[in-house]
């Protein structure tokens, strides 16, 4: 019934991908890892091996993608576009790397970036028109995870820059990885079980929330660096005192201040979102509750809460993508996480390096968005249905 | 039955409700009548204890509502609500189950009564138990909403503009399924509206109240032909006294033997309609009819305007 169309914002990006992708430079050359390169074009690269029948490929899946507004064809010709993007990048770099040379990078070029980007965004268009039940959405998200993981684990993208780069790196970029998750998700975790109850607390007294949210809300406005520093000197002397906190790891450099502050960040969006939902109820439906006799506390546990309860995990979904983001900067303080990589890189201008730390870094605050996302859809989809 | 004595509600120093005395006898419906502001829902939150009052005593059934805590005493009395304030987030079903959960009735006693009063407000337990609310359309919330409060099998139903948000169609086939159903169940209510026609159309007993006094209780008609206050004349109107009158008879009442070839009259009809009815057709009189179509007699047009007038 529904007639394919053709649609403007994706015929813009269409075309905005195709001149990325013609005419910037596809890869750069580098003699080694911190010299700028040498950029080479689309037609410099055509003739590497059999790419040009991938990149042929490429360019008509773009064009059905950005011409067709059915989600399922726009999405289903944006992925594999976009695979065939990435698969002749890692084919690129595999024909320009001459064997057993540990020196030479092949690294994406700009025309690369801007072709990946655009035709990303066709693929989050069509997910958006496509208004999948949240369930759906999750499998979609793990297909994809699972499709990168084998990609990457394939070894076709061993020779690309960051590939290179993680090869040098793979053991310290498990441990990162690790260290990085720990720290977002468990200064969050402790800021969940803090923070509610200091929700209930606001919400029952209007006095305690206008004091408490303000302060909260300060802490919210100190830059996470400032916050890092100011953090220190409390914590080592706390070291200091307590010598068996000190044996623990605590102390003013290391994961004791980066999880203490990013808890700190936790805190304000989880209590604010948790007063509001439990008050943003209408109030006929607490009046009646009431006069059916519930109780003060039934009323409490079995009205409010499971209402508010969408509103409280949209709370926690700001608070995880904020918490990956800020864990970055934790490796300022000694916290470790994938930070470590952006920082050593910028530190000795390895672009590969500050890649290697910061794309895992998106895909991760991507991947806690979109799952949250669909966590909030659901249960609210349980009760407008 | 509800005895209400001296009941006065209290802020500083204003009397939103001022010594209220009031009888509502079991089986019967009253309306509390009144403008926005007369005290007219304070006294009614006071009978189930929302509001606590400041003076006075309620009685149900004999015993006297402070004697228990008030969400014990809130489960033996139905509330109904304007806009119905079902919980958004359960089922049909759960909605209706809530006082009986509360009161720790057994899973498949709960279930049984839940399909009972779907039955009684003409939905499908079927299909619409398990839907929830916002799936329903207005009319269906709003009886999903009096099933619930009559769940438990309350003697006392208290209802506060329960058809306010409803449109005009589906108010009038809400009140008359809540006369059925009142009639039916003998349950006791006590409503509040601000609409005078609504009262007269189902209440047995209408309370006017202003400025927190209770201007007088007593019968429709006798609001029309002795009203105690200028205050009860200007809220029942003066330019359609006579019609409101005969509204509040039925053909029944003014039945005689006789033969008519005037229009066919059911005997339920009420006398306003029964006038409007004869004249379209022109007739003097009409044949009175039972359920059945039984004739019974007839009912004369000079009859029904002698009804009309003050006695």
């Amino acid at each position: 019934m529904t007639r394919p169309r053709l649609d403007l914002p994706g015929m813009v990006f269409g075309l905005a991908a195709l001149v990325a992708w013609s005419a910037g430079p596809f890869v750069v050359e580098k003699a080694n890892r911190i010299v700028p390169g040498v950029t080479l074009p689309l037609k410099a690269v055509w003739h590497s091996g059999s790419v040009h029948s991938v990149f042929i490929a490429y360019g008509v899946l773009l064009a059905v993608a950005s011409l067709v507004r059915r989600p399922v064809v726009r999405f289903t010709a944006a992925a594999t576009a976009l695979s065939c993007l990435c698969w002749a990048l890692g084919t690129v770099a595999t024909e320009l790397t001459p064997p057993d040379d540990r020196v030479l990078r092949i690294a994406p070029g700009l025309g690369f970036w801007a072709a990946a980007a655009l035709t990303g965004l066709l693929l989050v268009d069509a997910v958006a028109i496509a208004r999948l039940r949240p369930v759906r959405r999750v499998v979609l998200l793990g297909a994809v995870i699972g499709v990168i993981g084998w990609a990457l684990a394939s070894g076709h993208f061993d020779q690309v820059s960051i590939g290179r780069e993680y090869a040098a790196n793979a053991d310290r970029f498990t441990l990162e990885l690790k260290r990085h998750l720990m720290l977002a998700t468990g200064s969050l975790a402790g800021a969940v079980v803090v923070a509610l109850p200091i929700g209930m607390l606001c919400f029952a007294r209007e006095s305690m929330a206008r004091a408490v949210l303000s302060a909260l809300s300060f802490v919210q406005t100190i830059p996470s660096i400032a916050l890092y520093g100011v953090l220190m000197a409390p914590l080592a002397a706390l070291a200091a005192a307590l010598p068996a906190l000190a044996a623990l790891g605590v102390g003013g450099i290391g994961y004791a201040p980066a999880i203490v502050a990013l808890f700190l960040y936790a805190l304000f969006p989880i209590v604010a979102n948790t007063v509001l939902g439990l008050r943003r109820i209408d109030p006929a439906v607490i009046e009646a509750a009431q006069g059916m006799g519930l109780t003060d506390r039934q009323i409490l546990w079995q009205v409010r809460w499971p209402l508010a309860l969408p509103t409280v995990v949209t709370g926690i979904r700001v608070v995880l993508v904020q918490n990956v983001g800020l864990a970055a900067v934790a490796a300022l303080v000694g916290g470790g996480g994938l930070g470590t990589f952006i920082f050593q890189g910028i530190g000795q201008t390895a672009i590969d390096l500050v890649l290697l730390g910061a794309l895992p870094t998106v895909a991760m605050a991507l991947v806690a968005g979109v799952l949250l996302d669909a966590l909030v859809d659901g249960l609210e989809r349980r009760r407008v249905a | 039955m509800i005895k209400i004595a001296g009941l006065t509600k209290r802020y500083g120093a204003t009397k939103v409700v001022d010594h209220v005395d009031l009888e509502v006898p079991r089986g019967t419906v009253t309306a509390i009548v009144g403008t926005s502001g007369s005290g007219k829902s304070t006294l009614l939150r006071m009978i189930n204890r929302l509001i606590e009052p400041s003076d006075g005593s309620v009685w149900i059934d004999g015993r006297l509502t402070t004697d228990e805590p008030a969400p014990l005493l809130r489960r033996r009395i139905g509330y109904v609500i304007q806009g119905n304030g079902l919980f958004p987030h359960r089922t049909v079903a759960e909605n209706i189950a809530t006082v009986p959960q509360l009161l720790g009735w057994s899973a498949a006693r709960i279930a049984a009564r839940t399909d009972e009063l779907l039955r009684l407000f003409g939905l499908d337990p079927t299909t619409q138990a398990q839907r929830l609310p916002a799936e329903l359309s207005g009319g269906q919330q709003q009886r999903v909403g009096v099933a619930r409060a009559l769940a438990a099998g309350p003697s006392v139903l208290l209802m506060d503009e329960p058809f306010g948000a409803l449109d005009p169609i589906i108010r009038a086939k809400a009140q008359e399924d809540l006369r059925s159903i009142q009639r039916q169940l003998g349950t006791t209510v006590v409503l509040v509206t601000h609409d005078i026609d609504e009262a007269f159309k189902l209440a047995d007993h209408v309370a006017v109240i202003d400025n927190g006094r209770l201007l007088q209780h007593d019968a429709p008609a006798r609001l029309l032909t002795a009203p105690a206050h200028p205050q009860v004349t200007l809220l029942t109107g003066t330019a359609d006294r006579a019609l409101r009158l005969l509204s509040l008879a039925t053909a029944a009442d003014l039945v005689e033997t006789g033969i008519s070839k005037g229009p066919t009259l059911s005997v339920h009809m009420s006398l306003r309609d029964a006038l409007s009815a004869l004249m379209w057709a022109g007739a003097d009189d009409g044949v009175v009819v039972d359920a059945a179509g039984q004739p019974l007699g007839r009912v004369t047009v000079a009859a029904i305007l002698a009804r009309g007038a003050v006695r």
